[in-house]
């Protein structure tokens, strides 16, 4: 098991024949991905390293039958992209492209609550269950299977700590970004949901940042699960008022801040580490001390 | 971007939004001018930070001499970071009521806000949360007229002035939509002798959608330095610190600053290069955080798309170009680090594998271990 992504979805990549889109569907394809089709339009009846192209997402999944899609397009088309996936039908929908308008970020969300689709990002580097599937950009290296689940909203700092877990022995059942946004799909909370269900995942790691509050709504979650949570919060010398990269990742008007993020989460049971490489050890910490170990 | 005071007042009265009349200045001379045109007015900071009024950055004025002297002394000031190089002279009003409205991003609900209060005039984080009205909007549908009226009821509005702060509501929302707005602020929303004006205003617009706004003047809030890196297409933030950091991605670069911080040391900038960027801008880059003279730089890479063997590339481009005459801590983990090692040693240059040990060794170099 694992959750949202397996070795049973079907993708399909919209922008599929950019740099980007080609680029990570070959490496998909080698992840081992099941990778149907392609869609740029314009471009129906071509083929990128063996995956048929349409022009349309309707016409892809009437051949094909995909049930996720991964949009590679540009910002400004964006909308438009997702709006298509959620329109055909499609469960999951994976938005990789960064610098999408947060007017249309709401649009989309809208949408695919209407329709009840999931979307992960924008701004993400996508969704990975080890050896089962890949969608979207991080290196195949770097992701290995395992009773850890992990959701982020940085993908080189998930890289990283998954990095030091998977030195520790400690693989994942899901990894999942969630998009450096301010307003992104899925959200800490609704992967938390999905994790503490999974029979696969045996602890959390929550890897979030300064602003928005999407850590304080999990930690509401976190005080419910049976499952224990390892939390690391990047920015905490970040100052306020200063964009640090991520959209999202900005103190306003005093809300957003690490100490917030910290104290709501460790109320809630989570165990907070200091620094990145700390998760790790907290994670075995927690599955020798946790219920779930004892069973 | 944030738009200064008047050119987001510009926006209101374009959509019908009553504001007081007023003239931007940029002398003591065009102050005065103003002031003989307006009569009594308010003297303000055009600065793009709240608090401009705490900070003596707002001052009264009953005539033109007087409304020299106060453009004066404000223009030049500093305030929270900001000069001020201009001040907008507007007529000044006889307030009976202060209220506050906004439409906002609400990021965990992923819909629109409208914040409202009938205590107007100061911080919002000051009022009790009781006295604050919330209403979220639907994308799909907008502000729908009920939903105002229900708003302005909430209030605890009535009569004409419920009518007008209706309607004002409604063209706020329009505008929020219109512009791709992150935030727009009427603060305060004041009630003059019956009428209904915004005496002060605020309009931020979301950067990704500025490619939709051709038309509106572009508002630079970012100092020479961060202007020189941003160019280069490379996220850049300006801190206070002594140790120059280069990283990829926007949380690991946070972590590193923060890492460097919590073994005591003081890091002096943030610059992702992540996404995936080539040899050439972040030489560039690394050519910028040499000019600012810190006392050690540290670069922390954990390759995925971006390779650490066009991060050696980059680290030798500027050595052989501009020099790094300082110390320089390399840590590299991930796609192609073992190319990436080799090339930097065979120029002398090594590598940590660790980002614990990296920062600790940038500390101590930077304390001049």
């Amino acid at each position: 098991m694992a959750i949202i992504v397996d070795e049973r979805t079907k993708v399909l990549v919209q922008g599929i024949t950019g740099n980007q889109g080609s680029f990570h569907t070959r490496q998909m394809l080698e992840y081992g991905t099941r990778v149907v089709a392609g869609v740029t339009p314009g471009k129906g009846g071509e083929t990128v390293h063996g995956v048929p192209v349409y022009d349309t997402v309707q016409a892809a999944v009437d051949s094909h039958g995909a049930n996720a899609a991964v949009i590679f397009v540009p910002a400004p088309f964006a909308r438009d992209a997702a709006f298509e996936a959620i329109d055909a039908g499609l469960e999951t929908v994976v938005i990789i492209t960064e610098h999408i308008p947060v007017h249309d970020a709401m649009a989309i969300m809208a949408f695919a609550a209407e329709r009840g689709a999931t979307v992960i990002g924008p701004n993400t580097y996508g969704i990975c269950s080890p050896g089962k599937c890949k969608i979207g950009i991080p290196p195949n290296v770097v992701f290995h299977p395992g009773p850890v689940g992990v959701v982020a909203r940085s993908g080189t700092l998930s890289y990283e700590i998954v990095h030091s877990l998977t030195q520790s022995g400690l693989g994942q059942s899901t990894v999942i970004g969630m998009g450096g946004d301010r307003v992104v799909g899925l959200t800490f909370i609704d992967v938390l949901k999905r994790f503490e269900k999974d029979d696969s995942t045996r602890a959390v790691v929550l890897v979030g940042e300064i602003g928005g509050t999407a850590e304080e709504e999990a930690a509401e979650y976190i005080k419910t699960m049976e499952k224990p949570v390892v939390a690391y919060i990047a920015g905490r010398s970040a100052p306020p008022g200063k964009r640090m990269g991520h959209a999202g990742a900005i103190i306003e008007r005093g809300r957003g801040t690490y100490e917030s993020k910290v104290k709501a989460l460790e109320a809630a049971g989570a165990r907070v580490a200091e620094v990145p490489w700390q998760v790790a050890e907290l994670v075995r910490a927690a599955l020798v001390a946790g219920p779930v170990a004892a069973e | 971007m944030k738009l200064y005071e008047y050119l987001a007042k510009e926006v209101l009265s374009q959509k019908g939004i009553p504001v007081p009349p007023g003239r931007l200045a940029r002398t003591p001379d065009e102050a005065a001018a103003a002031a003989r045109e307006l009569g009594p007015v308010a003297v303000k900071a055009q600065v793009l930070v709240g608090g401009r009024g705490k900070a003596g950055g707002i001052r009264l004025a009953d005539n033109p001499e007087e409304a020299r002297r106060a453009a004066a002394d404000i223009l030049g000031m500093t305030i929270r970071g900001y000069r001020v190089e201009s001040v907008y002279v507007e007529q000044k009003l006889a307030i009976d009521r202060e209220f506050y409205l906004a439409v906002t991003v609400d990021a965990g609900a992923k819909k629109p806000l409208v914040i409202a209060s009938a205590r107007g005039g100061v911080d919002i984080e000051e009022v009790p949360e009781k006295e604050i009205v919330r209403l979220h909007v639907p994308p799909q549908w907008g502000l729908m007229p009920y939903a105002a009226r229900e708003l302005a009821r909430r209030l605890g509005l009535a009569g004409p002035v419920a009518r007008e702060v209706v309607e004002i509501a409604i063209k706020l929302y329009e505008i929020f939509r219109e512009y791709d707005a992150e935030l727009v602020e009427i603060n305060p929303l004041a009630v003059c002798a019956g009428c209904v004006v915004a005496a002060d205003a605020r309009l931020n617009v979301d950067d990704d959608a500025l490619f939709r706004h051709p038309q509106l003047p572009r508002v630079v809030d970012a100092t020479p330095l961060e202007r020189r890196v941003r160019e280069l297409g490379l996220a850049f933030v300006e801190l206070d610190g002594d140790i120059a950091v280069m990283a990829n991605g926007a949380g690991i670069t946070m972590a590193t600053l923060d890492v460097l911080q919590r073994f005591g040391g003081r890091p002096m900038n943030f610059l992702d290069v992540g996404g995936g960027a080539a040899a050439e801008p972040m030489a560039r880059a690394l050519e910028v955080l040499v000019s600012t003279r810190p006392r050690v730089i540290l670069i922390n890479i954990f390759g995925g798309i971006t390779r650490c063997d066009d991060v050696a590339q980059a680290i030798i481009t500027a050595r052989d170009t501009v020099g790094i005459p300082m110390p320089l801590v390399v840590r590299l983990a991930g796609t192609n680090v073992d190319r990436a090692v080799a090339m930097l040693e065979e120029r002398g240059i090594s590598a940590f594998n660790s980002m614990e040990d990296a920062a600790a060794r940038a500390v101590a170099l930077a304390a001049g271990a």
